[in-house]
């Protein structure tokens, strides 16, 4: 059961990232920070169709974070989902075309070998 | 880095942490609900809407989606989800803090090594695609 929900968790969480950042990207970033100028981004983001998919995939992944959460630790939950991070390094590069230099790379790694000692 | 990317990274770490902390809070109050039952899932559900810490970690959870969002917009997806790890760092410490919960030496040295990552990843450039996909 809970090695259920936390894949449904992780897979949620980066299917929600990789068709948030796609919607978002097309969307392109807000001419400023003022009031008004974000209420038009977030009424454009409510009809942007990756953005709207995002969602779907975040409550399906919300869902079952709540109900792991509901018999086990946030310090175990939390940084198991992690695991995510490094799928959408890959896919960013794989699917939205991102330069992930070598860098980044070392930086995907670090962060997976400190999952890997919290899990 | 730019200072709008800054800004709202630390809103996406500090409401994506706290969040999850007052959620996690809230829903050990609601109690067990690994049963999928429809009946236990339903009265489960109800039980989780009626706890102030849940619905407080739910706005905060809002909070984050919405700068995570608007972050997106021009940060590379690769950049903000190696960036924003470093809320694991808060969530242990806040775990340990505020929950009482045993944070073991292994685990305080995996939030060492995400700290690392973070700080490397954090050096690369924040966008590398066209602003227009």
């Amino acid at each position: 059961m809970t090695a259920a929900l936390l894949l449904l968790v992780v897979a949620g969480t980066v299917c929600g990232d990789l068709l948030k950042a796609r919607g978002m990207r097309l969307q392109g970033e807000p001419d400023s920070f003022k009031g008004a100028i974000l209420c038009q981004f977030a009424a454009a983001a409510l009809r942007n169709s990756w953005f709207l998919m995002s969602l779907v995939a975040y409550t399906a992944s919300l869902l079952s974070f709540m109900a792991l959460l509901s018999y086990e630790e946030v310090s175990f939950v939390v940084p198991a989902t992690a695991l995510a991070y490094v799928a959408e390094t890959l896919l960013a590069s794989a699917v939205l075309r991102e330069q992930v230099n070598l860098r980044r790379w070392v930086g995907a790694a670090l962060v997976a070998a400190g999952v890997y000692l919290i899990a | 880095m730019q200072a709008k990317t800054i800004v709202l990274l630390g809103i996406v770490v500090v409401s994506s942490a706290f969040g999850n902390l007052v959620l996690g809070y809230g829903m050990r109050a609601v109690g067990d609900i690994s049963s999928l039952s429809p009946v236990n899932l339903v009265a489960a559900g109800v039980r989780s809407m009626a706890n102030p810490w849940v619905l407080c970690g739910m706005v905060l959870l809002c909070v984050f989606f919405a700068a995570h969002s608007l972050l997106l917009s021009w940060a590379d997806l690769s950049f903000v989800v190696l960036v924003s790890a470093i809320g694991y760092v808060l969530v242990a410490v806040l775990s340990a803090a505020i929950l009482g919960e045993t944070v073991t030496p292994s685990r305080w040295a995996g939030t060492l090594l995400i700290a690392c990552g973070v700080g490397i990843a954090g050096s690369t450039p924040e966008s590398t695609v066209e602003p227009k996909l």
